[in-house]
């Protein structure tokens, strides 16, 4: 493995997502939210929100490109080949809802080795428009072999 | 809810095609996860699920077990293991750890064909 340490702390460009209600939609049928909050605009409104709620893991869609240009960095130098998705948390603020803006960036937050695997540490810290913190994500993935 | 308490199990068993979806939906398109042939051309077994997806199903059962507020999971922390596939029943479930100051703290985990494929995944519910 090149010297990836050198990037530890490195962040990128921040991507901007405009939600869409469909896509809120298409996700929440995908992985089977059954919640009308998540389905309805009318039931979002009635349950007080002013349009409708994406669910929490949503935050893929939304955050997950921000972390493209970390992962293919040549200063990370991330072996696609042997990687795994081998953790993730998030940790959420604000509600998401259609016609939010979101903008998330990304960082390097560790990079480190132990028994011949290679641990790629990212962040994701996505605000909506009014600047506030909507998700935080961290993002490991796993090179066996270095 | 209180230490120690169960969380009602989610059972889902996903479609032949619920990797194209959850690809369509996310915009993850990598071929392991909707392409068998692609995938066993790199060493697997078959084509497998996303797991995004599988811990979508975690933060459902989690989610569920706060009365179904989405803003009442305030954390989820997972640990991918093993592969899951389509056409196969997933479980996920989960039990009370810990209750305080309006919080929960719930290990929760999803298995397929008795392999956990998430484990060690920890979910914080405000209350």
């Amino acid at each position: 493995m090149a010297d990836a340490s050198n990037a530890i702390g490195k962040s990128y460009e921040p991507f901007e997502y405009e939600v869409g209600r469909e896509k809120i939609r298409e996700y929440a049928n995908a992985v089977g939210e059954t919640n009308p909050v998540h389905l309805d605009p009318r039931a979002a409104r009635e349950a007080g929100h002013r349009a409708l709620v994406a669910p929490p893991m949503f935050a893929v869609v939304y955050s997950a490109p921000a972390l493209l240009p970390a992962l293919f960095d040549p200063e990370v130098g991330m072996n696609f080949a042997r990687m795994v998705h081998g953790a993730q948390e998030f940790v959420w603020s604000e509600l998401v809802l259609a016609g939010d803006t979101i903008n998330t960036t990304a960082s390097v937050k560790d990079i480190s080795e132990r028994e011949a695997m290679t641990f790629y540490v990212f962040e994701s810290v996505s605000v909506n428009q009014a600047g506030t913190e909507v998700v935080r994500g961290t993002w490991t993935n796993i090179v066996r072999g270095g | 809810m209180q230490h120690g308490d169960s969380l009602e199990e989610l059972r889902v068993t996903p479609d032949k095609y619920l990797p194209h979806r959850y690809a369509g939906a996310s915009g993850d398109f990598n071929p392991i996860h909707i392409d068998p042939e692609f995938a066993r051309q790199v060493g697997l077994p078959s084509n497998i699920l996303h797991g995004l997806y599988t811990m979508a199903l975690v933060a459902r059962a989690s989610t569920q077990a706060a009365g179904g507020d989405p803003a009442a999971l305030r954390r989820l922390s997972v640990q991918f293991r093993g592969m899951g596939f389509p056409e196969k029943e997933i479980v996920a479930k989960g039990e009370v750890r810990e209750v305080r100051d309006g919080r929960a703290i719930i290990d929760t985990e999803a298995e397929q064909d008795g392999n956990r494929i998430v484990r060690n995944a920890e979910a914080e519910l405000s209350l």
